[in-house]
Formats: C-alpha cells, sequence, structure tokens
C-alpha cells in the first residue's frame, strides 16, 4: 500500500492554481524529496495532507484514509516538521513534547517524551524553556515534536530552510536515521543538496504539479546527461556561445554569472570553448532545466 | 507504534474527542504555568482598587445606599462580571489572534488529530474555567469590605464558568474575523466597553431611559451581575431562566467561534 496517493488534486486561491492537477504516489519505506522553487505548490501540498485546506477537485489517500473526510485519523498516524518553529518558547522542552505526546494520545507520555529527548539529543536540557535553547536546538526539539508517537509518516515541511549549514548538517544526519528506520517520509525542499543527500526518490514540482519524478541519478541521466560544461566570461561572450551551442541542439541554462552547457558530452569538437569547466550532470541542472528557476 | 494507530485499529474518531479537548488544555496549562504569578496578582489587586475608589470613594460621598444596599456592596458583586469579561474576552481574541497569526500555534495542533471545532471547544473550556476561577476574586475582596458570605455564593463558580464560555467563544469569534490586531480597538470600544458599562456594575439600569433598560436586559454581563447580587441578597425562580440564558448565549457565540475559525484555519 502506498503512503500517499493524490490524483489529479486540484487547489485554487482566486485566479491562483496553487496546485493543479497534482498526480502523486509515495510508496511505504521511502523517502521522498518534493523539489520545486518557492511558490511551486509544495506546502499547499503539505496542507492539503494535514487537512488544512481542502481540495477543489481530485482525490487524496493517506495511509489509506481519504481525505478530507478521514484525515483526523490519518493525522493520528503521520508526523508533522513545520518550516516555520512553533514552539511554545516560554514552556520546557518537555512540556513542549508531552503537549503533542497527549495530542497524538499516546498512552505512556513519558516514555514517548524520554525517547524524543533522545532524538533531539536534549535530554540535559528537558527542564530549560525553549527560549533558552540555540537555532539548532530548536530545530532539533520541532523535529522530535514531530516524532513523539512513532508515526507511519513524516511529513518534514522546508525541515532547513533559513538554518546555517552546520545546523542544516545536524538535521540532515537526524532524518537520516529516521529513513534507516523505515518511515516513510514526504519532504519538500527547495535545497538541492537536502533533496540529494536525503531522498531515495525526487519529485520536481513546478507550477502546481510534478514535471518529472526518479531516483536523482536516473533524473540526472534522463534530464541532463552524462556532463554539463560551465563557461565564464563576459556577457557578450556568453551570448555568442549560448546561441552557438543552441544552434547544434543542446541545451543552455544560466548559472549564476556563467552558463551550463547541458549534456556536454554530446558537443561536437571544438563546440564547447576552450576553459570552459567540465563537471558531471548534476541534480542541480535537472532543477533548473525543468523549473526555468535557478537553485540554491 | 505507542501512538492511536497501535491500539485504535481503524476506529472512526469522534467528532469531539475528550482526548483531544485535554491535549489542547494541557498545553495553555503549561503555558499559563509561566505566567499564572501576573495573572493572580492582577486579578486581586484591580478589584481591590476599583473597590476603594468607587466603593470607598462614591460610596462614601456621592451615592446613597442602592436598593438597600451599601454602595461597595452594590459594586463588589458587580465587578465579578467585569472579571469574568476581562479574564474572557479580552485573553481569547488576543491570545487565539496572537497564537494564530504570529505563533503559528495552530498550525502545530491542526497537524494532529485534533479539529478546529475541538481546538476552538478547548479554548472556550480552558478560558471558562479560567475566568470562573478568578470572577470569584472580586466576591473574596468584598469580604474583607464587609460583604457577608452565603452558602448560594457557592454557584457563583458555575456562573463565572458559563458567563465566560460565552465571551470566550465571542473573542475567539472576533479574532477569527478581524485582519489586523488594532481592529481589535472597534470590538473593544463599540461592543467590549459598552456591555461592560451597562450591566448594572455601578450603577443600577431601572434608572437609565426605557430603550437603553431593554438593551441592557440583553447583556449577558448584567444578568451575570443580577446572578451573582441575588446569591449574595436572595436568589429567585427566574434565575434559572438567566442561567439558562447564558447558557444559550455560550451555545450560539461557540457555534459562531467555529465557523469563524473554521474559515479562517482552513484554505
Amino acid at each position: 500500500m502506498s503512503a500517499i496517493e493524490l490524483r489529479n488534486v486540484v487547489k485554487t486561491f482566486g485566479a491562483i492554481r496553487a496546485v493543479d492537477g497534482l498526480d502523486l504516489e509515495v510508496p511505504s519505506g521511502i523517502c521522498l524529496g518534493l523539489l520545486g522553487p518557492n511558490g511551486a505548490g509544495k506546502s499547499t501540498t503539505m496542507r492539503l495532507l494535514t487537512g488544512q485546506a481542502i481540495a477543489d477537485e481530485g482525490e487524496l489517500r493517506v495511509l489509506g484514509y481519504e481525505l478530507p473526510r478521514e484525515s483526523k485519523e490519518a493525522r493520528a498516524r503521520m508526523g508533522v516538521v513545520p518550516q516555520l518553529d512553533n514552539l511554545d518558547v516560554d514552556v520546557t522542552v518537555e512540556d513542549n513534547l508531552a503537549v503533542f505526546a497527549r495530542l497524538y494520545r499516546v498512552r505512556d507520555v513519558a516514555g514517548a517524551v524520554d525517547r524524543a529527548l533522545d532524538i533531539a539529543r536534549l535530554r540535559e536540557r528537558r527542564k530549560d524553556a525553549v527560549d533558552e535553547l540555540s537555532g539548532g536546538m530548536r530545530r532539533r526539539l520541532l523535529l522530535a515534536r514531530g516524532l513523539v508517537h512513532d508515526p507511519k509518516l513524516v511529513l518534514l515541511d522546508e525541515p532547513t530552510v533559513g538554518l546555517d549549514p552546520q545546523i542544516r548538517t545536524e538535521l540532515w544526519s537526524l532524518i537520516d536515521g529516521l529513513r534507516t528506520r523505515g518511515a516513510t517520509i514526504l519532504m519538500s525542499t527547495h535545497y538541492i543538496e537536502e533533496a540529494e543527500r536525503l531522498a531515495d526518490e525526487v519529485a520536481v514540482m513546478t507550477h502546481g504539479k510534478v514535471v518529472a519524478r526518479g531516483k536523482p541519478s536516473e533524473l540526472i541521466t534522463r534530464h541532463a546527461g552524462a556532463e554539463t560544461a560551465e563557461v565564464y566570461g563576459p556577457p557578450e561572450r556568453l551570448a555568442e556561445v549560448r546561441s552557438q551551442v543552441e544552434a547544434a541542439g543542446l541545451r543552455v541554462r544560466p548559472a549564476g554569472p556563467a552558463i551550463a552547457i547541458v549534456g556536454a558530452e554530446k558537443a561536437q569538437d571544438g563546440l564547447v570553448p576552450e576553459g570552459a569547466v567540465r563537471r558531471a550532470a548534476s541534480l542541480e541542472d535537472v532543477f533548473v532545466m525543468l523549473t526555468g528557476e535557478e537553485a540554491e | 507504534m505507542t501512538g492511536l494507530g497501535a491500539r485504535a485499529g481503524r476506529r472512526r474518531m469522534r467528532r469531539i474527542e475528550p482526548a483531544a479537548l485535554a491535549g489542547v488544555m494541557s498545553r495553555e496549562l503549561a503555558n499559563f504555568r509561566t505566567f499564572w504569578r501576573a495573572t493572580t496578582f492582577s486579578s486581586v489587586l484591580e478589584p481591590t482598587i476599583y473597590l476603594l475608589a468607587f466603593g470607598l470613594g462614591l460610596g462614601a460621598t456621592i451615592v446613597d445606599p442602592i436598593d438597600g444596599l451599601d454602595y461597595e456592596e452594590f459594586v463588589g458583586t458587580g465587578m465579578v462580571a467585569t472579571a469574568v469579561i476581562f479574564s474572557s474576552a479580552l485573553p481569547a481574541m488576543f491570545g487565539t489572534f496572537v497564537k494564530h497569526r504570529f505563533q503559528n500555534t495552530y498550525d502545530a495542533i491542526l497537524a494532529a488529530p485534533v479539529d478546529v471545532e475541538e481546538l476552538v471547544t478547548a479554548e472556550m473550556l480552558w478560558i471558562g474555567l479560567r475566568a470562573g476561577f478568578y470572577g470569584c476574586f472580586p466576591l473574596l475582596v468584598s469580604f474583607l469590605f464587609g460583604l457577608d458570605p452565603t452558602p448560594a455564593m457557592l454557584l457563583v463558580p458555575i456562573f463565572c464558568f458559563v458567563t465566560a464560555l460565552g465571551f470566550a467563544a465571542f473573542g475567539i469569534a472576533m479574532a477569527g474575523t478581524v485582519s489586523k490586531i488594532d481592529q481589535f480597538n472597534y470590538v473593544t470600544t463599540l461592543l467590549v466597553t459598552p456591555l461592560f458599562l451597562v450591566a448594572g456594575t455601578f450603577f443600577p439600569i431601572d434608572r437609565l431611559p426605557e430603550g437603553v433598560q431593554v438593551a441592557a436586559n440583553a447583556n449577558p454581563l448584567y444578568q451575570l451581575v443580577e446572578l451573582v447580587r441575588h446569591t449574595a441578597f436572595g436568589l429567585e425562580p427566574t434565575d434559572i431562566l438567566r442561567l439558562l440564558a447564558l447558557a444559550a448565549f455560550a451555545f450560539v457565540m461557540w457555534r459562531v467561534a467555529v465557523w469563524r475559525m473554521t474559515t479562517r484555519l482552513i484554505d
């Protein structure tokens, strides 16, 4: 049974189609990275899955429960880690966890709190108010709060957005541990590296729908080939190279101050300028080619 | 798995689950433990100041006894209603708005197996319990100013609780309606202050123009003031109707609050 099944889901806000005919299936036991630029519809999809948004059209099923009718039953079995820190800052670490253990109807609240403290590596700080924690500790607590009831399915909504690299790496190791334990994870992100490191499969989302799906290596091979060549130089020179390469049937994408020739291994001799930096094609190439957005 | 899924199988969850209410209220309790001292301090001091200012000041200098009651007794019993509206409507308005808009608390709670109806109900119950408790403080302070305790006064927490439920729901409904926190100024100026003033707390409403008297009778706070005064000076058979009216007010406001918050929280 798939943990999540969405069929032709549509959600509009006025004239904006935030989710536009979305089909998405997440098999049990995998980590699926939902990768897309801001405004792609990732957060709306997450809200649809937690019953905080109601789809205008389509079918949604989570852990076998039909949404929105059986949303409460589905929510009882899933954990959610939000994008924004919404911990109770004046309350102690353990009380933050205990409240959510009760909301999830956990019988052994004390045991669940202890397990969550271990996940967050915050046993020593259990009596401290959240306000006294560092940013990294708060994010770990937020993650542990979403796991306090040992859910079958975990939704991670941009779990490391806005964090510094050290905290991000810490969280990645926690999420990786979760994946190893066999939980199904749906993780929305707009960080390529995050998706590459953590996700078994990646679904690239833009304009409210999934435009590509597969293992990162498959997506790279399918959409970006084997090699990318980055060409640096003044804008006039880059424009000239771009038109020559495109005329030869290759694809070019912007890459900050440079342009990147995607599928450069297919280029005829002399087409890729001397001095271009050749590297293996990456998920970033796929992301930019499919969404038209610069990657982060 | 230690959560519900482990023991409930495919049990259909009920529309309003006591465990959901208890969970939401436990969050309120955890937060309240961090600021109860300040709340209790103001709950004791405020009626004391009012009683000193209005009771001893006005009572001793300007106002004659009202319906045979000393002015301190009149104000002291009336102040219960003031305490109830200020410890229910205002915390509900501001607390709900802040939790929704600034703290994103409700996003976290609604991601758990808690529906908006349960969330609103739990918030109402918590505020009702708090206001039921703190609403009694003016009465306790009034004992120090000479009001005699009576057995019927044991009903006051219940009267306060029922009234506070209605005003808590009113506050939540307002929070689910306004788009900016500043707009609460309209609510307090146009609704809360007139309700507070025309409740028979500081002066009897039978000396007001007839139209205002009719309006005052529709004011739940006035009904609470009457109930509290009657516990001190003699309950009447019609008091059961007053209590039922307060319960009806709470029920209607509850449904309005659930409607407004559903509109606000669910896209």
